[in-house]
């Protein structure tokens, strides 16, 4: 019997998914043993014309990390779904949008103004902008197009799995693909794999109070007690509102959760829920004191929505 | 027992007690200058001397510390004792012949005028007679201990230590209270340095609350109790007969289990000195409501007669309206009772004595039954009603210096002129306010209050004595300002309301309920202190929140805050809501 066929492929990502995998360390050995690995740009020389030349539902399963920002992105998005039976959103970005989706805050325009001409590193330029066509001496040479908006990676397929985490941790990734390897039926389509169904909280050892919130901190201005509950001290924690899976990494090194494996279940918007709970647990009354203690909170949408915006209710802004 | 005889006449007292106290039994009147029954017998004057005779042998003892024995035979009124008496009281009437238990024992005596002349003559009349009961009051019955002699023979003397002011001295007043001359004298002064005729409030360190106190039983002010600063006196303890004063009673803490609290806290009264306007606390002469209310009353301090603090009765009497109700710098709502109580004070004012009433109003509201035909009859009475509220009050000091009268400045509104109404004494009719406490006491029951601070019923028509927690209600005052009839019906409802659910047994709950999905919840304990009920517990060793079903009322709160969704509203899950809001857009 031929080895199942696996593909990895990234879009709009930073490359730590790929990493991840490769801290499968030896493991990665039996991976490769387990399948045969068709397509893997970060590791392999495949090029797209290798891709294009498979059947269609040849690969059997596609592990897709990143997010979709670019016309590059969204048309390797549609062919690996093509050439692949299954197709797994590997990692936040592919999740859920990820950091790439903070781009959703601002605009196309002003993010290339800012990166081409504002910036106080840039030198000016004369107005030149990256061209989607451009005509050389040597022949026209074309980049992919940036979109406005940059969307998770279902926003743009039909994605049968997801795999959270910023980046999925290794040891999960390894019992995900044993648990495939097992031959065990699959769960139900649209199940997320390598995670919990509780929250972070659930895997954290830190001891937790009943909840009453007078000043918040941020991690660096304060020097915090590393047996109780971050939140509790006032440093945000988006451990209530993400899912477990990892194992507590960050606050067991005394840093907050930043809710990268996502909303829990039934959980429909991770940023809200936390504003939700954070408010609730507020300890004043006066409105003015309301408003100074909410005045600590640095850069709440990027606190509250990391990795989610684009998954999120919110999506993006419409102006700025 | 033993049986003793004292002048003829046969007595049977138990062992031990004094002559003095057989002789009280037999009716035998024994003259004494020292001796109270407060303190332990000193027998220092000697004027109690008495012949007893046992056997063949005779004495002359002091009445006041011999025992009795068996068989004793008491002489008090032999021509031996008449004549050491006579010796006594004319030594005493020579050096204080002005003093007034001195005089009158001579009297008594027969004795008019002493054969003696005293080196020492004292013509005071409070002149101290050396007795010596202040001394003993001090140190035996208060424990103090401050008072005491010196010097010896007739340059003898009480003072304090080194003759100054002292510290360690209470100011209990013992030693006024047994001084039988009023050489001791204590004199309370209000902060102007005028004695004032009467006080409002206890006098004594033990009191009887009020008259209707119930249970009509007196309590003991710590702070002023002789007893709990030395740890002496325990006087009202000795005189108490069924030995009912007991000093250890401390405040305790007794958990009862209930099913249903009827939360009757009443209300507090509003404290007029914030109105500087009206010179509460300031002027004599004026009164909050209830000092008035205590002033008039036939146990109160004057036995109910209206008169000011120096005694005399007023000529003219204000009585002003709405004092920190119906006032947005107050209290925006109406106390609903000072109207009616206003009328009943100029009544009763009008009914003491011949003062001018006025009453200050700004509407009169007569609302409840019978209360307008009372109004009607008030009118018929003479009182004059201004309706303006009172703008200040001004004390118009007389030129001769003495005591000037108040006056009460205005607008009448009804004839749109400013007055200036001279009055010797100003009743303000206080706003009925929450408790200060209030708002700890409806956090501990888990009840809300409306915006003017009273505790909030479940509907202010169909439901006003439930509250929004199950199984708490209330009642009266404590949830809003209400007359006697008002606050008799509501508690009647309470008692029947409660009694229905005790009589079923059981009760039943809305199926709106609050859960949380154990294989969702991480026990962040974000939700436990949110819910206004208590109805949030966390179980700490399977690191879980949990509701208590019987007394959540499903508002939704911790499903709001619940960071991981664990917590779900039954019948309105987010799945549920989202479905409807997109059925809505559709």
């Amino acid at each position: 019997m031929a080895k199942p066929k696996l593909a990895l492929y990234w879009a709009a990502s930073c490359g730590g998914c790929e990493i991840a995998v490769l801290d499968l360390h030896e493991k990665i050995l039996d991976v490769a043993n387990a399948f045969d690995i068709v397509f893997w740009p970060v590791a392999l020389d495949f090029k797209y014309s290798d891709v294009r030349a498979m059947e269609d539902k040849s690969i059997d399963i596609c592990l897709f990390n990143g997010a979709i920002r670019n016309s590059e992105n969204e048309e390797m998005a549609h062919l690996m779904r093509d050439k692949s039976k299954l197709v797994v959103a590997f990692g936040a970005c592919a999740h859920e949008g990820g950091i790439p989706g903070l781009a959703n805050l601002t605009t196309k325009d002003a993010i290339l103004k800012w990166v081409f001409k504002d910036s106080p590193s840039t030198v000016s330029n004369n107005g030149t902008y990256p061209q989607t066509h451009t005509r050389m001496p040597e022949g026209e040479i074309e980049i992919p197009e940036m979109w406005e908006t940059v969307k998770a990676l279902n926003q743009v397929i039909d994605v049968d799995y997801y795999i959270p985490g910023c980046p999925p941790q290794p040891d999960q990734i390894w019992g995900v693909i044993e648990y495939i390897l097992s031959g065990q039926p699959m769960p139900a389509k649209g199940a997320t794999l390598g995670a919990g169904d509780k929250t972070c909280c659930e895997e954290c050892p830190r001891e937790r109070k009943e909840k009453k919130l007078k000043q918040f901190f941020r991690p660096y201005e304060i020097i915090s007690d590393p047996n109780e509950c971050l939140l509790d001290q006032g440093i945000i924690c988006l451990g209530p509102v993400s899912r477990s899976g990892c194992g507590a990494l960050c606050p067991k090194a005394n840093i907050p959760c930043r809710g990268c494996y996502g909303a829990p279940p039934n959980c429909p918007d991770q940023g809200a829920k936390m504003v939700s709970a954070i408010s609730s647990v507020i300890d004043a009354h006066e409105p003015e004191e309301i408003e100074k203690i909410l005045d600590q909170i640095v850069d709440p949408l990027g606190t509250f929505y990391r990795f989610s915006v684009p998954q999120s209710i919110l999506r993006r802004v419409e102006k700025i | 027992m033993v049986n003793v005889k004292i002048d003829g006449k046969e007595v049977q007292v138990p062992q031990d007690t004094s002559i003095l106290k057989a002789a009280e039994k037999a009716g035998i009147w024994i003259p004494t200058m020292c001796h109270n029954n407060l303190i332990e017998p000193y027998g220092v004057c000697r004027l109690c001397s008495v012949e007893v005779v046992r056997g063949k042998r005779s004495r002359v003892v002091t009445a006041c510390n011999y025992p009795v024995r068996e068989g004793i035979v008491v002489n008090t009124n032999s021509e031996k004792i008449k004549w050491i008496r006579k010796i006594i009281m004319e030594l005493m009437l020579s050096r204080w012949p002005n003093v007034k238990v001195v005089k009158d024992i001579a009297q008594q005596l027969g004795i008019e005028t002493p054969r003696f002349e005293s080196l020492e003559k004292d013509e005071a009349s409070d002149a101290c007679i050396l007795c010596g009961m202040c001394v003993n009051v001090c140190r035996d019955l208060v424990g103090a201990s401050i008072l005491g002699f010196v010097n010896r023979g007739i340059k003898r003397e009480v003072v304090l230590p080194f003759n100054e002011q002292s510290d360690k001295c209470i100011v209990c007043g013992a030693c006024a209270q047994v001084c039988p001359t009023g050489h001791i004298k204590m004199v309370i002064e209000d902060y102007k340095g005028k004695k004032p005729e009467f006080t409002l409030g206890p006098k004594t360190a033990i009191y009887v609350p009020s008259m209707q106190a119930v249970p009509r039983v007196p309590v003991i002010d710590t702070q002023s109790c002789i007893h709990f600063q030395t740890g002496g006196c325990e006087t009202c303890a000795k005189v108490c007969e069924p030995l009912a004063i007991n000093y250890k009673m401390e405040d305790e803490i007794v958990e009862v289990d209930v099913g249903q609290i009827l939360v009757v806290t009443g209300y507090g009264i509003f404290d007029a000195t914030q109105m500087a306007q009206y010179g509460y606390g300031r002027y004599d002469n004026v009164y909050s409501s209830l000092e008035f209310e205590m002033l008039v009353n036939s146990t109160g301090p004057t036995g109910g007669k209206v008169v000011m603090k120096n005694g005399e009765e007023p000529r003219a009497v204000g009585i002003i309206h709405c004092i920190g109700s119906r006032d947005t710098n107050y209290h925006p709502y109406c106390s609903r009772v000072c109207c009616m109580y206003a009328l009943k004070f100029a009544h009763l004012v009008h009914d003491r004595t011949d003062a001018a009433i006025y009453q200050f109003y700004i509407d009169m509201r007569a609302f409840g039954k019978g209360y307008e035909e009372f109004y009607s009859r008030l009118l018929d009475e003479g009182i004059t009603m201004i309706r303006g509220k009172a703008a200040e009050i001004v004390e118009a000091p007389r030129l001769n210096g003495s005591d000037g009268n108040l006056l009460i400045r205005c607008e009448d509104t009804l004839i749109g002129k400013f007055r200036e109404i001279p009055v010797d004494m100003v009743i303000l009719c206080n706003a009925m306010e929450p408790q200060r406490d209030s708002d700890t006491v409806r956090r501990l029951f888990s009840i809300s209050k409306s915006p003017d601070g009273f505790f909030l019923e479940r509907h202010p028509k169909l439901d006003p004595t439930a509250t929004t927690t199950e199984g708490v209600f209330i009642a009266g005052c404590a949830q809003g300002p209400k007359d006697i009839p008002d606050t008799v019906a509501q508690a009647s409802a309470a008692a029947a309301r409660i009694l229905s659910l005790i009589c079923k047994g059981e009760v039943e709950i809305d199926p709106v309920r609050a859960m949380v999905q154990d294989d969702y919840c991480s026990g962040c304990r974000i939700c436990n202190n949110l819910c206004p009920y208590g109805a949030i517990d966390f179980i700490v060793d399977k690191k879980l929140s949990h509701v208590n079903e019987a007394l959540c009322k499903g508002c939704g709160t911790c499903v709001a805050a619940c960071p991981s969704s664990a917590m779900t509203g039954h019948g309105f899950t987010d799945a549920q809501i989202l479905a409807e809001l997109e059925g809505l857009i559709s």
